[in-house]
């Protein structure tokens, strides 16, 4: 059986390799050929035909690993991946897979920490949202996430909840800002829903917004770093203190604006009986709001494609347009005729044939990128990428914070992507480029590949010490199994796939030469094969 | 050859990658240009112009005690000196520094004591913050700290195998040294403990692989690395790969020489102590002699001594004073001390009157108010002292010296120009230190000393 499917594997790397003798990507690719089936595909192979760009889909072993990083954020294992590759269901298996990874637990921490970089969850500095609140609003993301909360109600909620920040999560929206001026809330938000920035913004379309948040307030309680967030038209909070109310001389007054400017340009007195956040809020999520549900289409287009169809997926201004506006208009319609529910948008992009595409380029043009010609190669997220050195050999790491509470201590086998508060981290995280969480932009997580970085993976004994103490790798190494077999595991467990004959042969030549010639392996020689395949770009690039 | 020969792919990526430069230069593929703007240079300064070429900082995270170190008050009395015994003479007349300080009583000549630093903030990160970056902690942005600043416009003409910015050993933590510029600015943190038998440099040394099995392993990896050989041609691909070889250039070139410190006289490293802060000591001058811009040492070991304050001290402080003492000398006896700014400060002083309530039981709390800061070499004079506090120390006395007005003249004999745009990612506006139109306290430069 094994040895039929290398042979399988080889065939039609074969196969592929001569239909593309001059790009050789044999195991990468499926020789199937791309048929558009829903309308995405169709959408963006009307792009790609004019520019002469024939797609080729990934192979299932490529799509596998693929799925499981941009789904979990989670390795799959290499009994995973070999149950997948092996199901002779070729119609349907693609499909069945992402609709059992959208159901994983792994796929609300995944989520979560993405939310969690946009909403700027993070304990201390530079805006002091305090452990116990970065949990709480943390628990509500990721409960939200889970329970595939419809996206408008969920903006919503985090636009216009009230209450204490330890005890209701979403207020803390609102002081993960680190300018709390009405002006500051009002391009968090923004950035946040509306995936603009607001300093491009002409200065009197900002200070209208901002009058739909001069009204709330912050006072502390007699709890240590609670803070209770409401509506405040009083602004009685200028003054508040632990003190009870009647110890306190202060008269309130009302200086708040009474006429807000919706982003558009539309002008509304505010009513003095209702929180003006609400009334906000109540305008951003209509359907014919143009921002909303653009901004949520074009973002999960971008996590999962890796380019925005407008790109930067947080820079959507009428001279950014985007790269296929057709595409973007279907997916904004898909997203409001399913009532926001966003798991179903993730499912429509991922079952498409053009995420399936292969990642290596067809076309040097710049066009074959902005139109999605290949699936774009991304260097694994920080915390991704430990929690599959994790997962590999068996080990953990510790997740530390600056700030000694009860909250920002964890679990030692808590998992990388499932750390809800940006203060709790590890050396290996911040060198790799985890996001600061400071302004909630996406660019504020960095997966380019630096010097420093190679250096931690080549030599640093961090890495050093995890191969060389797995248990994990001990016991493939230990299982006494043929030298074939234990490649083979090898190859499952980090690349998702079997070993190519040439590979096979490269293998073969490391090790000295034992009797018969034949070259055996120290246990020094295996961790140094384990060390090479970590250090491939196959493994280090989402592909 | 022609004169006009553009720099080979391979240069414009080494002074692309490691150096920051890529972000100066506007980085090509490396960083999109919308994201990382240039920031305005200074004019260009003659590099006779250069006074500090290299800076070595010495932070004494969690605050060091200002009364029992560089500004004693023996006239206070017991509830402000508890045990300290008389100050000692300096080799400087009128020059007092505490007894734990002998080997510093010797080279007053060679440095200068601020003893009115202040800032008023009494918080471990955002006084950390504002001694580091001069700005006030709490406005939108989080700047990135002198040592970034410093790794951001020194890039262009560095070209050593050594990242420009380098803290010994373990960073702070508590606040992001890069700030808004991002992880390439980050410092680049050696692990390890220079006092060990080896120093393992994480990532450039590692224990137990040989320079054979490396060439070995290099090898395997090109050969298995199937998809990076498949898409060398992927711009992406192609960067990932020069930043693995000058990895390499470090791991087995002569980069990592500079972290061997078995290369000096034993006599020598004695002479710095044998401790991890006297051996930080000279694994910074041999990195400043290798032209590394920035160095930091986080004292390894903290100053926030809310108890067992006179313990701790009585333990910390003789290291302290050998390492540095050795370190001025060094570089004084290298020819290096004209060139190298070293500066020694906490982010905070202690409060001059004792706790002796338990839980403290002799302790001694955060002090911004007034405390010291000792500055050595780059264009700093030695044998001088600024300002001052009160008869106990509580407060500045005469001329104070604020954040701005230490940083400013650090940049100022740098030639890095204070009112240089530093690169937002969101494009705002961002300078070096803020101005005096942004509120922020300044009492001038210390031209008193340069």
């Amino acid at each position: 059986m094994r040895r039929s499917l290398i042979l399988a594997v080889a065939l039609s790397a074969a196969v592929a390799g001569a239909a593309n003798a001059e790009m050789g990507p044999g195991i990468f690719e499926s020789s199937a050929a791309v048929t558009p089936e829903g309308q995405i595909d169709k959408l963006v192979m009307a792009r790609l035909s004019p520019l002469g760009i024939q797609p080729a889909l990934c192979s299932d072993a490529v799509f596998v690993r693929r799925a499981y990083l941009d789904v979990i954020g989670t390795l799959p294992t290499a009994k995973e991946a070999r149950e997948f590759i092996a199901d002779p269901d070729t119609k349907n298996k693609r499909r069945l897979l992402i609709d059992r990874l959208l159901e994983r637990d792994e796929f609300a921490d995944c989520w979560a920490m993405k939310w969690g970089d946009i909403l700027r969850i993070k304990a201390e500095f530079p805006v002091n949202l305090w452990p116990n609140a970065a949990q709480a609003y943390h628990r509500y993301v990721r409960a939200s996430i889970a329970a595939n909360k419809p996206y408008d109600k969920f903006a919503r909620e985090l636009l216009t909840s009230s209450g204490s920040n330890f005890r209701v999560g979403p207020v803390n929206f609102y002081r993960a800002i680190q300018n709390r001026t009405p002006e500051g809330i009002a391009s968090a938000v923004a950035l946040t829903f509306m995936g603009a920035r607001a300093d491009k913004w002409p200065t009197n379309q900002l200070a209208g917004m901002a009058a739909f948040f001069a009204q709330i307030g912050y006072k502390p309680t007699r709890e240590w770093k609670e803070e209770i967030v409401f509506w405040d038209p009083l602004n009685s909070s200028a003054q508040a203190t632990n003190n009870a109310p009647a110890d306190s001389a202060f008269v309130p007054t009302n200086s708040a604006p009474q006429v807000a400017v919706f982003p558009h340009g539309k002008k509304i007195k505010l009513p003095p009986d209702r929180d003006p956040r609400e009334v906000f809020a109540d305008w951003l999520i209509t359907p014919q709001n143009p921002w909303f549900a653009r901004n949520a289409a074009n973002r999960l287009w971008s996590w999962l494609l890796g380019r925005g169809i407008i790109h930067e997926p947080d820079d959507i201004r009428d001279d950014n347009p985007p790269s296929n506006p057709a595409l973007l208009a279907y997916l904004q319609k898909e997203l409001l005729a399913d009532h926001y529910d966003l798991k179903r948008l993730y499912r429509l992009i991922l079952d498409s044939k053009t995420y399936q595409f292969s990642s290596v380029p067809r076309s040097n043009a710049p066009q074959a990128e902005t139109n999605f010609g290949s699936y774009a190669l991304r260097r694994l997220d920080a915390e991704v990428l430990i929690d599959a050195i994790n997962n590999i050999t068996g080990s953990t790491d510790l997740y530390t914070s600056a700030i000694p509470e009860p909250f920002t201590y964890i679990p030692a086998d808590q998992p990388a992507i499932a750390l809800a508060d940006g203060s709790i981290t590890s050396p290996f995280l911040a060198l790799f480029g985890r996001s600061a969480r400071a302004t909630g932009m996406e660019n504020e997580r960095n997966n380019k590949m630096m010097p420093a970085q190679c250096l931690h993976l080549l030599n640093s004994s961090h890495i050093q010490r995890k191969l060389e103490q797995s248990p994990k790798l001990k016991a493939i190494f230990e299982s006494g199994r043929a030298q074939p077999e234990i490649e083979e595991e090898l190859y499952l467990t980090i690349l998702s796939r079997f070993p190519t004959p040439d590979e096979v042969k490269a293998l073969g030549e490391y090790g000295k030469p034992g009797k018969s010639g034949v070259r055996v392996k120290s246990r020094d020689d295996w961790l140094d094969i384990t060390w090479a395949l970590i250090n491939s770009t196959e493994f280090l690039y989402r592909h | 050859m022609t004169l006009s020969m553009p720099l080979s792919r391979r240069e414009v990526m080494r002074v692309g990658l490691f150096s920051a430069a890529g972000l100066l230069f506007g980085g090509g593929q490396v960083f999109g240009a919308a994201t990382e703007p240039s920031p305005a240079r200074s004019p260009a300064l003659p590099p006779g112009k250069i006074k500090a070429k290299s800076v070595i900082q010495i932070f004494l995270w969690g605050g060091m005690s200002h009364n029992d170190t560089w500004d004693p008050k023996p006239d206070a009395g017991y509830d402000y000196n508890g045990p300290m015994k008389k100050p000692l003479a300096t080799n400087e007349d009128g020059i007092l520094i505490s007894e734990w300080f002998p080997n510093l009583a010797k080279q007053a000549d060679k440095y200068s004591l601020i003893r009115s630093m202040t800032h008023r903030n009494n918080g471990h990160e955002t006084a950390a913050y504002l001694m580091q970056t001069a700005h006030a902690p709490g406005e939108r942005l989080a700047y990135p700290s002198i040592g970034a600043v410093f790794a951001l416009f020194r890039s262009p003409e560095y070209k050593g195998l050594i990242p420009p910015y380098v803290v010994l050993t373990q960073p702070q933590g508590r606040f992001s040294e890069e700030g808004f510029l991002g992880p390439r600015l980050k410092p680049f943190a050696t692990g390890g403990d220079p006092n060990a038998y080896r120093f393992e440099v994480e990532g450039v040394v590692a224990r137990g692989i040989t320079d054979d099995r490396q060439k070995k392993r290099r090898e395997l990896l090109t050969k298995l690395n199937t998809m990076g050989n498949t898409m060398a041609a992927s711009p992406q691909v192609a960067a990932a790969e020069e930043a693995r070889n000058q990895a390499y250039d470090l791991i087995l070139g002569e980069g990592r020489q500079v972290f061997d410190l078995s290369k000096e006289k034993q006599e020598l490293r004695d002479h710095y102590g044998r401790h991890t802060f006297g051996q930080d000591c000279l694994a910074a001058r041999r990195m400043v002699e290798a032209g590394v811009p920035y160095i930091v040492i986080n004292y390894p070991g903290g100053w926030d001594t809310h108890k067992d304050h006179f313990q701790t001290m009585g333990r910390q402080c003789p290291q302290l004073d050998q390492g540095l003492a050795m370190l001025l000398q060094d570089l004084h006896d290298h020819g290096l001390l004209e060139s190298t700014l070293v500066w020694c400060s906490g982010e905070f002083g202690r409060s001059p009157k004792v706790d002796w309530q338990p839980p403290w039981n002799g302790g001694r709390n955060h002090h911004g108010n007034v405390f010291s800061v000792l500055v050595a070499g780059g264009g700093f004079k030695g044998g001088q002292v600024v300002g001052s506090s009160d008869a106990k120390a509580e407060e500045v006395k005469e001329r104070p010296v604020y954040p701005v007005d230490l940083l400013g003249s650090i940049y100022h004999l740098a030639a890095i120009d204070s009112n240089a745009k530093l690169p937002h990612p969101m494009g705002l506006e961002a300078r070096v230190l803020p101005s005096a139109a942004e509120g922020v306290k300044s009492a001038g430069l210390l031209t008193e000393i340069m």
